[in-house]
């Protein structure tokens, strides 16, 4: 089911099925029949590790989503919600279990957290009278979560806005809690590097928690050579670009979620002759995009200039390989062909799948308004103009573009100038609120708080110098065969994985007056190894870095990242984690103010 | 890689397009078709029944068979009775993976919450602490509170945070003294668990007074931010306020207050609300802005009631052949900008609905008004309108047409709201650059502007290439054949 989770250079099926044996352990403490509700949020990553199947298995006879009122009827001895830490979660479960005491025999609860269990949320059970009715109330700590061989997340939406608004620490506790994880299944990470002061925090706590296992000796041969913790506010300008990935355009425009993305139906409607284009489907189209599939797997982190060409070849390999029916003539011969069949037709599927996704990002990519976007973007990351009102951004505010498409360009003008100047930042204020309401005074507010929107303060634009002293930005980009990871933006190279590509060649020692720069602390810390699991690397033999992004990645960082880890004489692999996978708009959006 | 400015203009120039242009697009598409074609040429061969594939079995929404959010419809759709599958129909419609990130129940739940101000809330903070099996711990909060006692009475700060973290419950009501709970206090934050921290936070903010627990809290800033979004998420508004004027944080003291308004739902307490805002230590730009929500919704709330009592009576014309679509209460500014140039156009500048009013109040650019205007005026296709809002007299009497947002801008906003040809033409021909002319010209098919923009230009072989793009016999093709064989131009090409 996730053999693309050993894929890579690290076996991440290992912790996978870590996670699902605990769950497995959870479910047998609640003997006999169950019945399971679930946070709503929570059936996408629990879907990662777990199947239907695995749960039946284990008495799960019956499944609903967590809603008000009454729970649905079961004829089941227990009745387990699994859910996120929140108020308002426990208001409705409450609902649900003072409904169900006065009907019917009596049944067991039970309440399983995740990641953690809550002495908030257990108070806000008691202060509702209904604590005392669940017998089991664990945690079940589900922090990072395998999306692919070499990528994991926690799919925390409020990281960011959390460490960075609110500086509260308590996902970084949890990050902290899922690199133990991590540690305890792949061995202790010899070097960790950081850079920012979320990272510092992190660092600090796994020293911590290290101290105090002290107990029990990892005696794991370490897997990861080194760790790199990286805050996403010292890079706040990447997630404001657009992705010109394939895969970071899929996300772009139409959001990938829990590795599903869900599609405009027309596209993929059977083509059958006479049908007349009746009976079209209405709902999406779902698709799971994930390096299980071949051909996904080939073209995903390519520019996505460079994805027709490899889309218009397969399709010959394909025509090809089913042209062969006819020159197969002996039994054998056909039985060989015919025993390919399978293969071939998902090979087939697949190839319409993603050519019918092509076309529809084709639609938006070669759309005037996307170029011109784009075209402002590129400048603003070049360096040109970034200190005066943009007439392109105008027009958006003008003709009343979303305010989200709005709100990323001037973030992006403000990070690549090191904030606006004053006159500047007010006008763009003013015309937003008096075009998308008043009310947004609090959401530029938090724009400003997380140093997204800013005045320029000390008058100096710090950007150039971080722009040229990494090259980020660079000339001449190959798309089809890149040469450089600036291919991912098609000129911009991650200031992010910049950061990477250079501490591990030539060193951060390099840089240090960028670094100074840039936001927070950077260090380094070694978590020393008994001398039997030093590990003696082999001439050529990579490194392998685990890189954790703290408030987000991208899929076009991860692309880069992905790129470096291919390149001959790259000399390090890289194993991605992060507490959520966002692009500038699902990131933009968790720091907007809604009502209650 | 010093590039001056002055280089990177350059460079820039030279290759502004370059970077991520489809100029191999043909080509491209061609691929794209190619596979297409590939595609479609194999499903007659091939068993088109994705369903009957060897590999992974999906529903037509992609839903893999047997994942759980697949399960949780087909085991929920077991249950029987005719009610529960009403009930199920509207479940389905949520359990779907696109809902996912946000909170999933369709009722504001927080502010469930929020509703009920229930005093001394987490009085009882230190029974559910309390350290006996979960099983024994029944509902009754009658029973006699000796029999959860906690028997170890004498872990220190460090052993009660400790267990607390591995989730262990134990009591805090033994902490009396300021230090002790002081002590907890730092524990909990140094072992950075946001849980074990909160729940110490509040079990200060229950026993201690309000002065000496932000005092505190001052000096221990880590502690005071995990506080702060505590309060956030229960609500207690009033506590964080008073949070905010002791740390003299007066800018988010302004701000979190302001944020209330946007749970009030009714129209006049939200206005009565903002009144209150005003005045408040916000930044200097963002009173104006503040002083001007307040304004809105006052007028808001008149022009509302006004003109429903105008709708329904039906005696106004506008709103007979227009009906409104929606209240204009709470919406943007120049929104209702441009709801007054729609409904209220002519109105004198003395009533609180007219355009000029509003423009004036608010101080809108000129800019914003002429595009907001002239929007709504080619919506009703009041051409005249559009007409006057360019025409400027000069003192001599002489009139000309003036337009501050370019006139390009007036035109694409024209054909936006399908304005004829005529009128597309004329103000086609008032664009300036020569270029953008002749470009809007051709895409909105103003032919006669292309035309004679052409004949301007004397450039012959355009104008050759336009011909082949009119319709045969039509009045174009004889106007171009006109020009073309005329002997007064003296063509450049």
């Amino acid at each position: 089911m996730a053999a693309h989770l050993s894929y890579g250079r690290v076996n991440l099926n290992v912790l996978r099925e870590a996670v699902r044996r605990e769950l497995r352990e959870f479910l047998d403490k609640c003997a006999g029949s169950k019945a399971i509700v679930w946070d709503e949020y929570l059936t996408g990553p629990f879907g990662l590790i777990a199947q239907y199947s695995l749960l039946k298995e284990h008495e799960v006879e019956k499944m609903f989503t967590l809603k008000g009122s009454r729970l649905p009827a079961a004829d089941v001895k227990n009745i387990i919600f699994v859910v996120r830490p929140r108020l308002e979660l426990m208001d409705i479960i409450a609902e649900n279990v003072l409904s169900e005491d006065r009907r019917g025999p009596a049944r067991d609860f039970h309440i399983l957290f995740v990641p953690r269990r809550s002495l908030l949320c257990e108070q806000r059970l008691k202060d509702l009278g209904v604590l005392g009715s669940f017998i089991h109330r664990e945690e079940y700590s589900l922090d990072l979560i395998p999306f692919d061989g070499d990528l994991l997340s926690m799919e925390s939406e409020g990281a960011f806005k959390e460490c960075y608004l609110e500086s509260d620490q308590t996902s970084l506790y949890h990050a902290a809690k899922g690199l133990m994880t991590l540690q305890a299944l792949y061995g202790t990470i010899p070097q960790i590097f950081g850079k920012g002061e979320c990272a510092r925090q992190v660092a600090n706590m796994m020293i911590r928690m290290k101290r105090e296992f002290t107990g029990s000796q990892n005696s794991i041969f370490p897997v990861f050579d080194n760790l790199l913790l990286l805050d996403r506010n010292v890079d706040l300008l990447t997630p404001l670009a657009t992705q010109l990935t394939y895969e970071g355009l899929i996300d772009e425009i139409y959001g990938i979620q829990n590795s599903y993305v869900k599609l405009p139906p027309e596209k993929f409607a059977p083509k059958k002759q006479g049908d007349g284009g009746k009976d079209l489907p209405t709902e999406a189209k779902k698709l799971q995009l994930n390096s299980a599939e071949e051909l996904y797997a080939e073209i995903r982190d390519k520019n996505f200039n460079a994805v027709g060409s490899v889309l218009s070849k397969k399709a010959k390999v394909i025509s090809a390989a089913f042209e062969e029916r006819h020159h197969a003539k002996t039994v054998g011969e056909i039985k060989q062909f015919v025993s390919q069949l399978p293969h071939m037709q998902a090979a087939r599927g697949s190839l319409a799948n993603h050519t019918s996704i092509a076309e529809l990002i084709k639609d938006v990519t070669t759309s005037e308004d996307f170029f011109d976007k784009l075209t402002v973007e590129q400048e603003f990351m070049s360096g040109i103009d970034t200190d005066k009102v943009n007439s392109y951004i105008e027009d958006c505010i003008a003709q009343k573009h979303p305010l989200i498409k709005v709100l990323r360009l001037v973030c992006l003008q403000s990070v690549c100038n090191s904030g606006l100047k004053q006159k500047v930042l007010d006008y763009y204020k003013r015309e937003i609120l008096q075009t998308y309401g008043y009310e947004h005074i609090l959401t530029l507010y938090n724009l400003e708080k997380a140093g997204l929107l800013k005045p320029q303060t000390g008058g100096r634009n710090t950007y150039p110098t971080v722009r040229k002293t990494l090259r980020l930005w660079m000339d001449d980009v190959n798309e089809q065969n890149p040469t450089d990871i600036s291919y991912v933006y098609s000129g911009y190279a991650p200031l992010s994985v910049r950061l990477a590509q250079l501490l591990s060649r030539p060193g951060w020692r390099s840089i240090e007056e960028v670094l100074r720069i840039l936001p927070g602390p950077h260090f380094e810390e070694r978590q020393p190894l008994p001398t039997g699991l030093q590990k003696k690397r082999q001439p050529g033999e990579n490194r392998v870095t685990l890189i954790f992004f703290l408030g987000g990645v991208t899929f076009a960082e991860i692309a880069a990242l992905r790129f470096l880890s291919q390149l001959e004489d790259g000399g390090t692999e890289y194993v991605i984690a992060t507490t959520k996978l966002i692009n500038g708009a699902s990131w933009i959006e968790s720091l907007m103010e809604k009502p209650f | 890689m010093n590039r001056t400015k002055g280089d990177e203009e350059e460079y820039w120039n030279s290759s502004k397009f370059k970077a991520f242009t489809f100029d191999d697009e043909d080509d491209e598409l061609s691929q794209l078709k190619e596979s297409k074609r590939a595609v479609n040429s194999l499903r007659d061969f091939v068993d088109d029944d994705d369903d009957d594939d060897d590999l992974e079995r999906v529903s037509w929404s992609g839903e893999p068979v047997g994942s759980i959010s697949w399960s949780i419809k087909e085991t929920a759709s077991n249950s029987g009775s005719n009610h529960e599958c009403e009930q199920l129909k509207n479940r389905n419609s949520f359990s779907s993976y696109a809902q996912l990130p946000k909170p999933a129940s369709t009722y504001s739940l927080s502010s469930l919450f929020r509703g009920r101000t229930r005093p001394g809330s987490f009085q009882s903070l230190s029974d559910a602490l309390s350290d006996t099996p979960a099983k024994s711990y029944a509902p009754e909060l009658g029973r006699p509170k000796g029999e959860y006692r906690d028997y170890s009475n004498d872990w220190s700060p460090r052993d009660t945070v400790r267990r607390l973290r591995k989730g262990k419950v134990c009591s805090l009501e033994r902490f009396r003294s300021l230090q002790d709970k002081l002590q907890l206090l730092e524990e909990a934050v140094s072992m950075h668990d946001g849980n074990v921290i909160t729940a110490v936070l509040i079990f200060l903010k229950r026993t201690l007074s309000k002065e000496i627990l932000f005092r505190e809290l001052e000096v221990r800033q880590v502690a005071l931010r995990h506080l702060i979004h505590f309060l956030k998420e229960i609500g207690d508004q009033k506590l964080l306020l008073d949070l905010f004027r002791f740390l003299d944080r007066t800018e988010e003291l302004a701000l979190t207050h302001y944020r209330e308004h946007l749970n009030i739902q009714d129209p006049e307490k939200r206005k009565e609300f903002l009144k209150t805002c005003i005045g408040l230590p916000f930044s200097a730009e963002d009173s104006a802005h503040i002083q001007d929500h307040y304004t809105l919704l006052e007028r808001q709330i008149i022009i509302e009631a006004n003109d429903r009592h105008l709708e329904s009576a039906g005696q106004t014309e506008i709103f007979r052949k227009h009906p409104r679509k929606a209240s204009i209460l709470n919406m943007p500014l120049v929104t209702t900008l441009f709801y007054s140039c729609f409904y209220h156009y002519t109105e004198a500048e003395g009533t609180f609905s007219s355009p000029v009013n509003l423009k004036k109040t608010f101080k809108i650019p000129e800019k914003q008004y002429v595009l907001t205007a002239l929007a709504a005026r080619a919506k009703l296709r009041a051409w005249h309108d559009v007409d006057a809002l360019f025409t400027t007299k000069n003192w001599l009497g002489y009139t000309k047409k003036r337009a501050p947002i370019g006139f390009h801008r007036v035109v694409e906003i024209l054909h936006k709201n399908s304005a004829p040809v005529q009128i597309l033409q004329e103000y086609v021909n008032l664009v300036e650059d020569v270029d953008t002319k002749l470009n809007l010209a051709t895409k909105f098919k103003c032919h006669d502007v292309v035309i004679d923009t052409c004949r301007d230009l004397k450039d012959r072989q355009q104008l050759l290439v336009y011909r082949s793009k009119v319709d045969k016999g039509s009045a174009e093709e004889e106007k171009i054949d006109a020009i073309l064989n005329s002997s007064q131009i003296r063509w450049k090409n």
